[in-house]
């Protein structure tokens, strides 16, 4: 499914700011996986996300989706292959827009856009149905404003844009950091039922260390740019949060720096 | 002449004035982009259609060939700012510039009259009457066009483009297209606007688009205010940016009716735009309740 091969990426190269995000890092994704990513502040979660994106080109290495080089493809148009949730609930969305606009652009991702209207009667019908699904209150609201809502809400609107037209790859990054711990769950939660439905192959980067080994099939651990830790099947469903601390002591010869990693 | 008998030709110019209104509202509401190409664009599109008009070509043809060349202004703009990666609002003052040269070649000169007598054109200032209901007409129907164009796939995907760059690009919108189209069919309406300008008054000007980027503003911005309540809906929002523009036409005409020397009428369009764009953040700032200070009292 995907296949991360020998990537690096150095931010600022040059300057005092200089930093060796991406760090000669190999992954690869079988069909249907579901990897939980964690790893202390800096480690490369965000940026091994953003590479896979195309926000940026990477500075050597290979990306492969389903055995296509998709490495020189820029945003836009490897936006096809994958579904993306963001940290920030205001970055998934378009604001100014109504929900069901936002779903209509989400639908003809991937797809040419011509001139047929933006939005047809029988996906409005569709997309009550699936906001109803989510059991927020949203499918009376079709035609209100995203920004009107709160950011868990947002957050599922997102999700159900991200999982349309059955994305190759899922790419999940801290979509619950910014809500408060009760909404995280549900989000979670619904996370959870749209990955499985959907059979999506996901990554998904989270600071919580519990969600981390209570969701998904495998998880890695990341540390300097590249992945330190890679468990999966029933060693994962064993594993404890002292475990992973341990874990993570063992490969990287360090504790793990990030407070919020273990309290969250 | 008194007030009431010059208002007939401040609805006119309002009108004409309206269409590069709504060019301006394309790129500064809906994308997002303030864009000064069209301080050059306006006597572009003026220039292109008196040039060939004087020459004898269709006047039709001579209102078609501005549009497009308005669009190859905004074209431009949308090349720098995309694929040379120059910051939006310094691209179009790039433009703007080139546009001065560009325009005096056009005309081979400062000004070129256009007399309605010996030229076919579609309006003067000798039958206001007419001139409106021809302008309330053409921006019947700009605005029917630009409510079913922003209503499609690529519409819906250039007003996602404005709003969220991030999220356009997440959901496989090619932002940089859209940019360009977004600044080619603002400069296109804004040149189709000065080619009417330019039948209207009887003449261009190479100066005839100094400020009128503010004018265009305001025209956004008093539309929005007075009529933001019952403007939901894209068309009648449109529709009230041209009605700001005649507005603002109206209160010009008045000042200068009061006797306000008319040097200083720029400086009041611009003080007035200020105003008004400064309003959101005064609010912000200095007249909201400290929220978060108590917040943190109470905790």
């Amino acid at each position: 499914m995907l296949e991360i091969k020998n990537l690096s990426k150095t931010f600022n190269p040059g300057t005092i700011n200089e930093k060796l995000a991406l760090d000669n890092l190999s992954l690869t994704l079988n069909d249907g996986d579901f990897v939980t990513v964690i790893g202390g502040n800096g480690a490369g979660k965000s940026t091994m996300l953003n590479a896979i994106a195309g926000v940026w080109k990477p500075d050597c290495g290979s990306i492969l989706l389903d055995g296509t080089d998709v490495t020189p493809l820029p945003e836009y148009k490897r936006a096809k292959f994958l579904g993306r949730v963001f940290q920030d609930p205001m970055m998934g969305t378009a604001a100014d827009m109504e929900i069901q606009e936002n779903l209509a652009l989400a639908k003809r991702r991937g797809s040419r856009r011509g001139l047929h209207w933006g939005i047809s009667r029988q996906e409005k019908q569709e997309y009550q149905e699936m906001l109803a699904q989510l059991e927020l209150g949203l499918e009376s609201r079709l035609t209100s404003k995203v920004g009107l809502l709160s950011g868990g809400q947002r957050q599922a609107v997102t999700l159900l844009m991200a999982a349309m037209n059955s994305p190759k790859l899922l790419l999940l990054d801290e979509h619950t950091a910014a809500l408060d711990p009760k909404t995280a769950a549900k989000v979670l939660e619904i996370t959870d039922r749209i990955v499985t439905k959907g059979r999506l192959t996901t990554l998904m980067i989270t600071h919580n260390m519990q969600d981390a080994i209570r969701h998904g099939n495998r998880l890695i651990m990341m540390s300097e740019g590249h992945i330190v830790v890679d468990v999966r099947g029933e060693e994962k469903e064993k594993l404890t949060v002292p475990d992973l601390l341990q874990l993570f002591a063992n490969a990287s010869g360090r504790e793990m720096n990030s407070d919020r990693a273990i309290l969250g | 002449m008194g007030l009431l008998g010059a208002m007939p030709g401040a609805i006119a110019q309002g009108l004409v004035w309206g269409i590069m209104a709504i060019g301006v509202y394309i790129t500064y509401k809906i994308l997002d982009i303030a864009d000064l190409t069209v301080d050059g664009s306006l006597c572009t599109g003026a220039a292109v259609c008196a040039m060939m008009a004087v020459s004898g070509v269709n006047i039709w043809i001579c209102i078609l060939c501005a549009l497009l060349a308005g669009m190859l202004a905004g074209l431009v703009t949308g090349l720098f700012h995309t694929v040379l990666g120059i910051p939006a609002i310094l691209s179009g003052i790039l433009t703007q510039l080139m546009l001065w040269s560009v325009n005096l070649k056009i005309m081979g000169k400062a000004n070129q009259v256009l007399p309605a007598r010996n030229v076919a054109v579609l309006l003067t200032q000798l039958s206001n009457g007419r001139a409106v209901l021809f302008l309330v007409i053409a921006l019947g129907v700009i605005i029917g066009i630009l409510y079913w164009f922003f209503g499609t796939e690529i519409g819906c995907s250039l007003r996602a483009t404005g709003c969220n760059l991030n999220m356009s690009r997440a959901q496989g919108i090619n932002t940089g297209l859209n940019k360009v189209l977004g600044l080619m069919i603002s400069n296109g309406l804004v040149a189709l606007s000065g080619a009417l300008l330019a039948q209207y008054q009887g003449f261009a000007d190479v100066n005839m688009g100094r400020g009128a980027i503010v004018i265009g503003l305001a025209a956004v911005i008093i539309g929005e205010a007075l009529f933001s309540f019952v403007a939901r809906n894209f068309a009648v929002r449109l529709m009230s940016v041209a009605l700001g523009s005649v507005i603002y036409f109206m209160v010009y005409q008045t000042v200068i009716f009061l006797g306000l020397d008319t040097d200083l009428l720029k400086m009041l369009s611009a003080l007035v735009v200020a105003v008004f764009l400064g309003t959101p953040y005064l609010k912000a700032n200095y007249f909201s309740a400290p929220r978060k200070k108590e917040e943190k009292d109470h905790a």
